[in-house]
């Protein structure tokens, strides 16, 4: 399959899957879980690319494959030319100071027996260790001010933040080293409402600030929409639609992303009356998934053999 | 009032509860107090912390005690002081003129009992129902709740559910009794959002269908409104606004009510990129001292001195709709009527 | 369901407010160590015992080993108030130096397995595979052997001597902690931090030791603690087996040998190192339990 042509990608994924064997408890290999298969797309320096799928989807698994934490079964990751796929363990390590990762829950991402600061600091000593101590204080500091967190909170331990703060100090940790690319996976699904939009206007800032590209994972299609340039839909661990995303929004193409759609919430009440009322009461019987993407207008790829 | 009924089913007054912790004592709930009328499906909005979990819990005797304490208070349920019960009887009304139900469809559902066991439990503790003719009735639940295949599925262990299943079973087990009120306490939010909307087109049938009463307790206020008649939103233990679900909407008179409309994305709204979300500034107050004047009014631009200083009562907002009552010295609409016309 | 709701944040962010002494963990667990009136009594025993250990020349009003002929096991009276042996030695004299022999091979022996304990389970839990295969099959060899007779075969083999006793009870008890490090281990790694510390370029020897190390540092001390009771049990049995501390020197086990001999005549003899035993055991075990429920990250709020 060949994917959305894109001006100068800065990241381009090229047949990503990532299977699991299913063993059988005798041994040998029964069978074969394809959590993600033969999944493309491109981002382009300082675009937000969002991919939007339910759980069970292989969303996360994109994520973690695409920064080789959890390195993908076959296919390519170029990221400024290189594969990573191909580069040794040394390599990649040296690599991250480009590419680093939000993850979902701030409270199990924190290192309960490292103070903030240590946490902010971990990355500069790692990648920049020939600079002093005064100056990487200094720096940890103005990442701190930088995210909206009071610099003298550097000596706290996590437990005493809230879920918005603990976020903050993630993302302080990621850009630290001021990277090109940064996978942002659910950033804001286990933050309050409230919170939730101070975190999305900071990812924003900092995109417009850094240049920085993300990969923004999400199940919540209202803010993917308000943050990304482009969506990829992705289903059953296969990308089912790729659009910009006005177009995904005004002329969603496959069925699957028009139920997504359809059963996000309106914070209108007769609007939202009338949707309701038009749900069916049973689950939908499961349908075949087929992931052959194909261009049905410029910029947007649209699966075209699943069911109508 | 846009209520159905017109008898109280449920009165809550001045409803306080605190939990005591090495830190100092949080007061999680500081004087809560609402009715809901026989039929009416209420909406209760908050983020942790409102306590609008708490609440509930305390109000059904589920906290635990201690270090929860009920500091002062009446939940007054078909006449009768629930908090004045005792355990025994408590129990009677919790799961059975009460159901409820929770977040974690994993962890709500006992794994080593099959579905029928569990949806059984309550038929024969609340009604006396047992063998065949309870097991007719779990069979009819699982047809009600819309579980394709109902008999061959009753013998089954949850594992074999779906997550949606689940939360399905569990509001089966819920309403087995045919209960006056039933509690839902962010029962779509481990949910993805296609299984949510399934499920709460459900709860609109279902409450059709038996003429129950529903608290629909959640974060999301894009949730409750499709299915609420009233909503109330909650922020540090208090009630800060209720009113009738259209009103709430499209003339809120809190500014947190505000600010939670206005930091959720609107999908209608085209080219939002180049909008920017309106997030509510600062953090909630520390439970451990709660504010002695309004709660909101550090985080509030629209705040008045006497905000700091002198909790508002929840009273009838000047105006608006009957029933529409706000907890505010300031004057909402007046301010953002100034704020308009700035270029 | 309802935890987060009742522990809202603990810091609200306002640039302006002064920032509030926080305590740091250890203080904290100090306060929830404090809360606990059991762990409270345990950690006064285990000092108080500690104390007599150290000062054992200047408290204890004999010399331990002093035979007086005059006053061969004489009752418990002013000038003896534990009473004396078959041979005149003060008995209260010989306790407070028992104290050394025992805790010196409860904390000794502790220390040996943990230090040998520790990064073998670390080793294992990390790094998997065969390492792991190798390493686990040999625990669990060991662990199949119970740990007070592997203790005995271990002291024989080695020959009796206090420091063979506490070598022998190390070796026995190493096991458990390769076990409980290597389980705490991949418990750790499983969480999200992990993936974060990686997703930053840490090499694996960084995140084994600053990631996961102190992570696992609770688990083990409370079990460190559990099992310096177990620890002086096992020296207490060497000891009055003949295998642990040689005469004439004290020991609470080999008191307790010769007073089987005496029971009808002199059951002081046999009492009071039978009370110190238990006390010793009982202190460790209560401070152990209250640092497991001072250390659980769960009772955070």
């Amino acid at each position: 399959m060949t994917e959305p042509a894109a001006p100068y990608p800065l990241l381009s994924v090229r047949n990503l899957s990532k299977h699991y064997p299913l063993r059988s408890w005798w041994g040998g290999t029964a069978s074969v879980f394809k959590a993600v298969h033969d999944v493309s797309f491109d981002i382009r320096p300082n675009e937000t690319l969002g991919l939007v799928g339910e759980s069970g989807s292989g969303k996360s698994t994109v994520g973690r494959a695409v920064t080789m934490l959890n390195p993908p079964t076959s296919g390519h990751v170029v990221f400024q030319g290189a594969d990573l796929a191909r580069l040794t363990a040394r390599e990649m390590r040296g690599m991250r100071r480009h590419i680093q990762m939000v993850f979902q829950d701030p409270y199990s991402a924190l290192n309960p027996r490292m103070s903030a600061g240590a946490y902010v600091l971990e990355p500069l000593l790692l990648h920049a260790a020939d600079r002093s101590r005064a100056e990487l204080r200094e720096e940890v500091a103005g990442l701190f001010e930088r995210v909206g967190l009071d610099p003298r909170f550097a000596g706290r331990y996590p437990h005493q933040f809230s879920g918005g703060q603990r976020q903050r100090i993630c993302i302080a940790r990621a850009i630290a080293l001021k990277p090109r690319f940064i996978v942002a996976d659910e950033p804001i699904a286990a933050l309050d409402v409230s919170i939730q939009a101070q975190v999305v206007n900071l990812l924003q800032d900092l995109q417009d600030e850094l240049g920085l590209s993300y990969l923004f994972i999400s199940h919540d299609l209202r803010m993917v929409r308000y943050l990304c340039h482009r969506v990829a839909v992705l289903w059953r661990g296969g990308i089912v639609e790729l659009a910009d995303s006005e177009t995904l929004y005004r002329d969603p193409r496959h069925p699957y992303t028009r139920r997504l759609l359809a059963a996000v919430p309106v914070p209108d009440p007769a609007a939202e009356r009338r949707r309701i009322s038009t749900i069916g009461l049973a689950e939908p019987a499961p349908q075949g998934a087929g992931h052959v993407l194909t261009e049905v207008a410029p910029g947007h790829w649209v699966a075209q053999n699943a069911d109508g | 009032m846009s209520a159905p009924g017109t008898t109280k089913l449920l009165e809550v007054r001045d409803l306080a509860v605190a939990f005591e912790t090495r830190g100092g004592m949080i007061h999680a709930v500081n004087g809560v107090s609402y009715a809901l009328e026989t039929g009416e499906t209420l909406g209760i909005v908050g983020e942790s912390g409102s306590g609008k979990s708490v609440h509930v819990l305390a109000m059904l005797g589920l906290i635990p005690k201690p270090p929860g304490r009920i500091a002062r208070g009446e939940v007054v349920f078909q006449g009768r002081d629930l908090l004045a019960l005792p355990d025994k009887a408590l129990r009677k009304v919790r799961g059975g003129e009460i159901g409820f139900v929770f977040q974690d469809p994993m962890s709500s559902l006992n794994p080593a009992m099959t579905v029928a066991a569990q949806i059984v439990e309550p038929l024969r503790i609340h009604l006396g129902l047992a063998g065949a003719a309870a097991r007719r009735r779990a069979r009819e639940l699982l047809d009600l709740v819309r579980i394709p295949d109902a008999g061959s599925r009753l013998d089954q262990y949850p594992h074999e559910f779906s997550g949606g299943q689940r939360q399905r079973v569990m509001i089966a087990i819920a309403i087995a009794c045919k209960p006056k009120l039933l509690i839902a306490d962010e029962a779509t939010t481990a949910l993805d959002v296609t299984i949510q909307a399934e499920i709460i087109a459900l709860v609109r049938e279902l409450k059709r269908e038996i003429g129950m009463a529903i608290i629909w307790i959640t974060h999301d206020l894009g949730v409750v409104a499709g299915i609420a008649d009233t909503v109330q939103v909650m922020y540090a233990g208090r009630i800060l606004e209720r009113g009738p679900v259209d009103d709430i909407f499209s003339d809120p008179r809190s500014a947190y009510t505000l600010g939670l409309l206005r930091s959720l994305p609107d999908l209608g709204v085209r080219d939002v990129r180049r909008l920017r979300l309106q997030p509510i500034e600062g953090t909630p107050p520390d439970m451990r001292l709660p504010p002695a004047g309004d709660p909101f009014a550090p985080r509030n631009r629209y705040a008045t001195p006497r905000c700091f200083l002198e909790a508002p009562p929840l009273s009838q907002a000047p105006g608006a709709a009957p029933g529409h009552l706000v907890a505010a010295w300031y004057d909402l609409p007046g301010q953002l009527a100034r704020e308009r016309p700035t270029p | 369901m309802s935890g987060a709701e009742a522990a809202p944040a603990t810091v609200t962010a306002a640039r302006s407010a002064p920032v509030a002494a926080e305590p740091g963990p250890l203080r904290e667990i100090w306060f929830r160590l404090r809360a606990r009136p059991s762990a409270v009594v345990g950690l006064v025993i285990v000092l108080a015992l500690v104390g007599m250990a150290v000062f054992a020349d200047w408290i204890a009003p004999y010399d331990p080993s002093a035979t007086n002929w005059g006053a061969v096991r004489t009752a418990p009276s002013l000038a003896h108030p534990f009473g004396t042996d078959e041979v005149g030695r003060d008995l209260l004299s010989r306790i407070i130096h028992g104290a050394r022999a025992s805790l010196a091979a409860g904390l000794t022996s502790v220390a040996l397995a943990v230090t040998l304990g520790l990064p073998l389970g670390l080793l294992a839990g990390y790094a998997g595979g065969v390492i792991d295969g190798a390493i686990m099959r040999l625990t669990d060899a060991l662990l199949a052997i119970p740990f007070l007779i592997l203790a005995i075969a271990l002291a024989a083999f080695l020959g009796p001597s206090l420091t063979n006793a506490m070598v022998a009870i190390g070796l026995s008890a190493t096991s458990i902690f390769v076990r409980l490090s290597r389980a705490q281990v991949q418990a750790i790694t499983a969480e999200e931090f992990i993936e974060a510390a990686r997703a930053v370029g840490n090499p694996p020897w960084r995140i084994a030791l600053r990631h996961i190390l102190p992570n696992i540092v609770p688990a083990i001390l409370v079990q460190a603690t559990l099992t310096i009771a177990a620890a002086i049990i096992a020296e207490a049995s060497l000891s009055f087996l003949g295998l642990g501390q040689q005469p004439p020197a004290p020991s609470w086990g080999s008191m307790l040998n010769v007073a089987k001999n005496f029971l009808d005549q002199a059951p002081w003899m046999a009492i009071w190192p039978g009370v110190s035993i238990f006390l010793a055991v009982l202190s460790f075990n209560l401070l152990g339990d209250g640092l497991r429920d001072a250390l659980d990250p769960r009772q955070r709020n």
